[in-house]
């Protein structure tokens, strides 16, 4: 769905994971955009509807974008930077206690 | 373009007397819009047999009881600028540490938490709204030995009252309040707990009863703030900007405003208001199947932290000092939830007699008009709706249920001086 806008650029490459699985992107891309980047239609799920959302506002506003980051919950994705080896979970629902 | 509309009100429209003109005219380019809007207009004043001045959950929960009685109500409310304890509250059902010094407040208080998910259906089956009412028992946790220690003394002094209705209450070691809920800190010392306690959803709760008195014919009349009451024949005019209401009775529960209006109909309603800050955090998975005095999970997950008790006047501003206090209980009470984002802050200003129990009376100097002010707009609102509003609807509070709670109390000290 979405595409980079320069292809080619020079930035060096960072691996996360997304729930374990391995995914490339570029040094100083945001979490939200790494995931939008890697194809990801969705990040979380609204913990009372249950309702998938994706990143939206990309700056801090929507909270739209939240995702589990090195265990910690409902952190927003387009405000952390990625870094390799950061393991990143989709926010199913509520956060829990602890995480 | 002029468009004219007329609006006819449900149940004033059957006392065929208010009408509302709204003439709207927009200019051609769409882009202003101008509405004139001329006052009610009123052949003769709407007339009820019960007018409740007040739409919060005590005037709401007093004209649904009302009407399911057969009344014909109207309640008319202040606008949004009104205080609303109704908004701002905790949501407990709370029956423990209730009645020291009254022990009818107790009994009353009992009653109304055990008619409570009675309550709570039949406002489901009438309009379709939970109001996740739930009784699962409450704790009240100690940070330090004197806190116990004065817990243990508060309850046991409430339950060796002359005249109460005694109930089982348990004081808890660490070891078995950490059975019930894991996730207390080494800092909680100890617990009350009482079966009787539960919590609800107060928003739903307040949405509830202002659905379900409509439904019932009740006229609901936001933006009139009652200026006058006055006493004509047996029968009651009350007058707002907005015109003339006329009733045989009048039930006063605008809260701090009962002050003002109470002296019209020769009532003395003596409340002040007393703030109450709050703290809530996003939506967590559900963990605690208890309800802590200070530390709720609602149902859709948040926790509320509270609750202070601060004499500031009628300011319902949120401060940090108080703030940092309450998420610093919350944090020794349960470690974990430090981690969480606190999503809003909020005060609200608790209705609050001199001492602490609810008013409910009735006018000597003209009969018919009634008061009621608590600080326990939720725990109470099954009473209010099930037991108080049908005494009012017969036209008496009998002496035996409600003397207690008459304000006549506070001039005693007065007489024997």
């Amino acid at each position: 769905m979405f595409q980079r806008l320069q292809p080619e650029a020079a930035n060096p490459t960072v691996t996360f994971t997304i729930d374990g699985k391995p995914v490339k992107a570029r040094a100083g891309d945001t979490v939200a955009a790494a995931m939008l980047a890697a194809g990801l239609h969705y990040c979380r799920t609204t913990p009372v509807s249950g309702a998938p959302r994706a990143p939206y506002c990309m700056m801090g506003v929507c909270f739209d974008c939240l995702v589990t980051v090195d265990g910690i919950g409902n952190r927003q994705g387009c405000l952390v930077r990625v870094r390799d080896g950061m393991q990143v979970e989709l926010q199913l629902g509520k956060r829990e206690l602890g995480r | 373009m002029i468009v004219s509309v007329r609006l006819f009100f449900g149940a004033l429209a059957d006392a065929g007397s208010f009408v509302l003109d709204r003439t709207y005219s927009s200019e051609a380019v769409g882009t202003r819009i101008r509405i004139e809007r001329q006052s009610m207009t009123r052949a003769k004043p709407t007339e009820f047999d019960v007018a409740v001045i007040g739409g919060g959950l005590m005037g709401s929960a007093i004209a649904w009881g009302l009407a399911k009685v057969g009344q014909r109500v109207t309640v008319l409310d202040e606008g949004d600028v009104a205080f609303r304890a109704s908004r701002g509250n905790f949501a407990l059902i709370w029956v423990q540490s209730k009645g020291l010094g009254l022990a009818p407040y107790s009994a009353w208080t009992m009653r109304s938490s055990n008619a409570w998910a009675g309550f709570a259906d039949a406002l489901k089956e009438q309009i379709g709204i939970d109001v996740c009412f739930q009784r699962p028992g409450g704790f009240n946790l100690s940070l330090s030995e004197r806190e116990l220690e004065n817990r243990r003394s508060l309850l046991q002094r409430i339950q060796d009252q002359p005249g109460m209705q005694r109930f089982d209450f348990e004081m808890l070691d660490p070891a078995r309040v950490k059975q019930a809920i894991p996730q207390i800190g080494p800092e909680v010392v100890g617990a009350s707990y009482s079966r009787y306690d539960g919590h609800c959803n107060s928003p739903q709760l307040f949405r509830a009863l202002n659905a379900a008195m409509q439904q019932l014919g009740v006229a609901y009349l936001p933006e009139h703030r009652v200026d006058r009451i006055e006493y004509v024949a047996r029968e009651f005019r009350l007058f707002s900007a907005r015109g003339e209401i006329r009733a045989s009775k009048i039930v006063l529960a605008a809260g701090i405003d009962n002050v003002r209006l109470g002296p019209m109909v020769g009532l003395d309603v003596p409340v002040r208001p007393q703030r109450g800050q709050l703290i809530v955090t996003e939506r967590t998975a559900p963990f605690l199947n208890y309800v802590v005095q200070t530390v709720r999970q609602t149902d859709e997950g948040g926790l509320m932290f509270g609750d202070s008790q601060e004499e500031t006047g009628a300011d319902p501003s949120v401060t940090s000092p108080v703030i940092s206090v309450l998420a610093n209980r919350a944090v020794r009470m349960f470690p974990q939830v430090a981690n969480l984002n606190i999503v809003r802050t909020w005060a609200a200003l608790r209705v609050m007699t001199k001492d602490g129990f609810p008013i409910y009376d009735q006018s000597e100097r003209c009969p018919g008009a009634f008061c009621a002010s608590c600080h326990s707009g939720v725990t109470l609102a099954a009473a209010h709706a099930l037991f108080l509003a049908p005494c009012i609807a017969a036209g008496d509070l009998p002496a035996a249920q409600f003397k207690p709670f008459s304000s006549r109390r506070f001039d005693v000290p007065a007489l024997a001086a």
